[in-house]
């Protein structure tokens, strides 16, 4: 038995006919191909497969893919425009905010969501706002100096 | 001469993370590729009676379904030790286990599916039978008589034993001690936790009877070998191993799994390409995890504080089986470092590897070396602690001087440079001990738990050389291969036999290889993790890839330096010995004539051209270097924290964290300061969360990520870090590893802080980790509850 769902990634339209188990990360990376969602965990934890879901970041391993029909969806490869790295690509790049990089995309997802919500975050609001995200190779201290440069970069007008 | 060396440049790996092009072996999707999955034991110890494959095999999208049986009728082999120490037991490791399962999570039979979800949904129809056998979790007790045996062919469930140091003078050290610290501990087990589950790819060319293998790994061409020599037996010139971009290893990616056997061999068998993808919960209950020390030592000391001798033994859990290097850790990279940053006249140490139902034990970040710092340094905060004196003062006192480098230890290691006494002044500097000393007395007298710890750490790193590495146990050499491609239009590829998950080596190795040949960094790509592109090389651990590697390559770019000079000078009509080799610039020239000079890429076209070379040389211009070290380098740091604890919860906050480091001469400050930070978070997780728990049953009680805890963003301030070089003496770089000085030395920092903050209730030791709950009971059982 399958649903179909409609919903817009990245700005694109797309339609499929989905298992209803078939979870967003799924979807995402197996179904479209992008794979710059990643899966860290199976339980929530760790945040690498955050997208922003009609603009609120949610963790895409706990989201059906059925849940998603009528959305819009933002992953990390839609976070680029024309060719322009965002800010917060931007400043993760400059600020090494990045070893492996696995953690990476759903780290500037939820960077994204939390300047959205926050545009001028302390330093204590940046680490309470990426508690979700999980990364094991920073130590997070140039993740957090990414943030504040790209919220300076940005000016509240993210 | 440096351009780049010693500059921050920016990572040239980068543009593809943050835009999501990373190239992990789970993004990988191939034409026709079907999908597997292990069905793993649920229990620590049983018997397999009876495996029913018939319902999952029956099931529409299910492929196939194998056994152990299977896998070893079709050829597999027994996965090897790789690290044999005199009179080591090695029991059976297959990739499916035939008989019994002697851990949560070993592998009982394999399904291959049209999906992933077909596949999981198969693995809920395997029948196995199992009868459950008494299990042995810990590694003391597991070698009392009457203790269950996970293999019949290793008695007490010892595997091997080591020791090693000069017996008498510290028997000696002890019969005259005129103070003596005796402790008893665990050095925690931890789960290694890269983000990145494992995952493999496999796809067999049935016209070639080639195979390629993704997988996620550290050092791809040591596991072809394995794959090739011992478990799967196809050819290593049939066989390519790539291990694309790999999303964090912290050692538990060195080893060999069963899931790079089985993956190949199921392509083969089906001539499809399979995929397989751990999930967290596999990672957690199969990832070979670290540290899993019990120990019981002594520390002898005169009443000035003279530390005069160091006498260790310790129980170190293998878990069910012995992994690729497990061995290595507890020996020849923990014993070792006995001696730590101290001048200590005797020094011994013992140990026992022993087999439990756990998950097996290899290296996690530091690796043995974190197991010594952390006793030793718990062991001089306590004897300051008895003799009345400041925790630096002790330190201080005990300290190789300078002027004793390079210093061999009683216990086998030369340490190659060092100056400790400035790590500490400059730590003390940073930190403002005095203040912070003055602070926390202001503090305690307004009844907060304030506390200061301070840890003085060494750290072995680049295993070397490849023949003392030999006659210590090693199946393999610790040399390290790099290839420089000049191109006919100037451009360079670099072929490096190290391997980078994380740690930035495409930015690095491009400083070193610019730098070297004198030509613009753009110009320079760093390739690895490809057996079919590098020719050979060992990997990436025990923080070796800069001094190792790195070296490899200024070997390689030497000769391609003069191999340049001698086209150059042949074609400017002089002398070789009067060439000058520009390397600012890359221009080579006749002495005092550099305005006709040749530019590398016109050199470098006519190596190809091959039209005007000199007599007898090869055309191309292609070099490749084989370096072996001549010593590990010895990395050393002094780190200070400040912690305060809430005596209503006992949670720590550490509130300041101040890093000196010497780790020799430096390639890039930024890398090196992202090593130091990254490492000192993991170090603080097994000081506050981390911990790997078993039940008695050999239950796996820490299998997710909701019970197993690792640091967050909020569990940290802003770390204040600086350097001291003093270059190893002995590599062409003057780099010293970077990888781990953070974990090794953050540890004991953090926990001497915790017990400062809890001296007023006269603490003398805690069991790692350091939670709020066991903190909370010790502020409220000895506060009178």
């Amino acid at each position: 038995m399958t649903h179909s769902i409609s919903l817009t990634v990245n700005g694109v339209q797309h339609t499929h006919e989905v298992e209803p188990r078939l979870l967003l990360v799924h979807y995402l990376r197996d179904v479209l191909g992008l794979t710059g969602t990643n899966v860290g965990c199976d339980t929530s934890q760790c945040g690498a497969c955050t997208v922003l879901l009609d603009d609120v970041a949610v963790k895409s391993c706990t989201v059906l893919a059925v849940q998603a029909d009528g959305a819009s969806v933002t992953t990390i490869e839609g976070l680029a425009q024309n060719g322009n790295l965002h800010p917060l690509q931007e400043a993760f790049w400059e600020k090494h905010g990045l070893q492996c990089g696995f953690c990476t995309p759903g780290m500037i997802m939820s960077s994204y969501a939390l300047l959205q919500d926050n545009p001028h975050p302390t330093e204590t609001e940046i680490r309470h706002g990426l508690e979700g995200n999980l990364c094991r190779c920073t130590g997070y201290q140039n993740i957090v100096k990414a943030v504040a440069a790209a919220a300076e970069t940005i000016g509240g007008e993210a | 001469m440096t351009r780049y060396i010693g500059k921050s440049v920016k990572r040239v790996e980068d543009p593809r993370f943050i835009q999501g092009k990373g190239r992990y072996v789970a993004n990988l999707s191939l034409p026709g590729m079907a999908h597997l999955a292990i069905l793993r034991s649920p229990y620590g110890h049983a018997k397999i009676k009876r495996i029913d494959t018939s319902k999952a095999a029956a099931l529409p999208g299910v492929i196939a379904v194998y056994t152990a049986q299977d896998l070893i009728d079709g050829g597999v082999g027994k996965l090897p030790c790789g690290w044999n120490v005199p009179n080591i037991n090695v029991p059976d490791r297959w990739p499916l286990t035939p008989d019994k399962v002697r851990h949560v999570g070993d592998g009982v039979a394999a399904v291959v599916a049209e999906t992933p979800y077909i596949a999981a949904d198969a693995l809920d129809l395997i029948e196995v039978d199992y009868e459950p056998l008494p299990a042995v979790v810990d590694p003391r007790k597991a070698t009392e008589p009457g203790a269950p045996l996970v293999h019949d062919s290793v008695p007490n469930n010892i595997s091997y034993t080591w020791a090693l140091g000069n017996k008498e003078e510290t028997d000696q050290a002890f019969a005259e001690a005129e103070h003596v610290v005796e402790l008893e501990l665990v050095n925690q087990r931890l789960i290694p936790t890269a983000m990145e589950p494992r995952a493999a790819v496999a796809q067999w060319n049935a016209a070639t009877e080639e195979m390629t293998l993704w997988t996620t790994s550290q050092n791809p061409h040591p596991i072809r070998l394995l794959l090739s020599a011992f478990t799967l037996g196809i050819p290593e010139n049939k066989l390519r191993v790539i291990s694309p971009d790999v999303g964090g290893g912290f050692g538990s990616k060195i080893f060999h799994y069963p899931e790079e056997i089985i993956v190949p061999w199921v392509a083969r068998a089906i001539n499809r390409p399979v995929k397989w993808v751990a999930t967290r919960s596999e990672s957690s209950m199969t990832d070979s995890q670290g540290r899993a020390h019990v120990t019981h030592c002594k520390l002898a000391l005169k009443k000035d504080g003279t530390i005069t001798g160091i006498h260790v033994q310790t129980w170190s859990d293998q878990g069910a089986y012995i992994s690729t290097f497990a061995p290595l850790i507890p020996t020849a990279l923990y014993i070792t470092l006995l001696s730590g940053l101290y001048k200590i006249r005797g020094v011994y140490g013992e140990m026992w590897g022993t087999l439990t139902n756990t998950v097996p034990v290899d290296a996690y970040r530091g690796a043995g070396r974190p197991e010594a710092s952390y006793l030793i340094e718990r062991m001089v905060d306590i004897a300051a602690r008895e003799l009345d004196m400041d925790p630096v003062d002790i330190r201080r006192k005990n300290f190789i001087p300078k002027e004793d480098f390079p210093y061999q230890t009683p216990v086998a290691f030369l340490y190659d440079s060092g100056d400790y006494h400035k790590v500490l002044d400059k730590a003390l500097a940073l930190a403002d001990y005095d203040a912070m000393r003055k602070a926390q007395a202001a503090a305690r007298k307004e009844g907060r738990l304030v506390g200061i710890g301070i840890a003085g750490c060494i750290e072995a790193s680049g295993p070397a050389p490849s023949a003392v590495a030999g006659s210590l146990g090693s199946a393999v050499g610790f040399w390290e291969s790099g290839q420089i491609r000049v191109h006919p239009t100037g451009k360079v590829s670099v072929f490096t036999g190290s391997h980078a998950h994380g740690q930035g080596h495409e930015t690095t190795f491009a400083q070193v290889v610019a730098d070297e040949l004198g030509i613009p960094l753009e110009d320079v790509e760093v390739i690895h993790g490809d057996t079919a592109r590098v020719p050979f090389g060992m990997g990436t651990y025990g923080s070796r890839s800069a001094a190792v590697g790195g070296s490899a390559l200024v070997r390689s770019a030497e000769k391609i330096r003069a191999k340049a000079i001698k086209i150059a000078a042949h074609q400017l009509e002089a002398a070789e010995e009067d060439m000058v080799y520009d390397r600012e610039t890359g221009k080579i020239y006749v002495k005092g004539s550099p305005d006709k000079a040749k530019a590398f890429a016109e050199v470098a076209f006519a190596a190809y051209t091959a039209h005007n070379l000199p007599e007898g040389l090869e055309p191309g211009l292609e070099e490749e270097a084989f370096y072996d070290p001549a010593n590990f380098t010895f990395p050393n740091s002094v780190h200070i924290a400040q912690v305060e604890i809430d005596p209503e919860t006992g949670q720590v906050e550490i509130q300041r964290y101040v890093a000196v480091d010497d780790v020799g001469k430096v390639i890039n400050p930024m890398i090196v300061e992202g090593q130091i930070i990254g490492g000192i978070a993991q170090g603080v997780g097994q000081a506050l969360l981390e911990h790997g728990i078993y039940d008695e049953n050999g239950q796996l009680l820490t299998g997710s990520l909701m019970d197993y805890a690792i640091p967050r963003a909020d569990h940290f301030p802003t770390i204040e870090t600086d350097r001291v070089e003093t270059p190893s003496p002995h590599n062409p770089l003057g780099v010293k590893g970077a990888g781990e000085m953070g974990t090794i030395a953050a540890t004991p920092a953090v926990c001497n802080a915790i017990i400062d903050a809890l001296s007023p209730f006269g603490v003398k030791h805690m069991e790692l980790p350091y939670t709020a709950e066991k903190i909370w009971r010790v502020i409220h059982s000895q506060n009178g509850g």
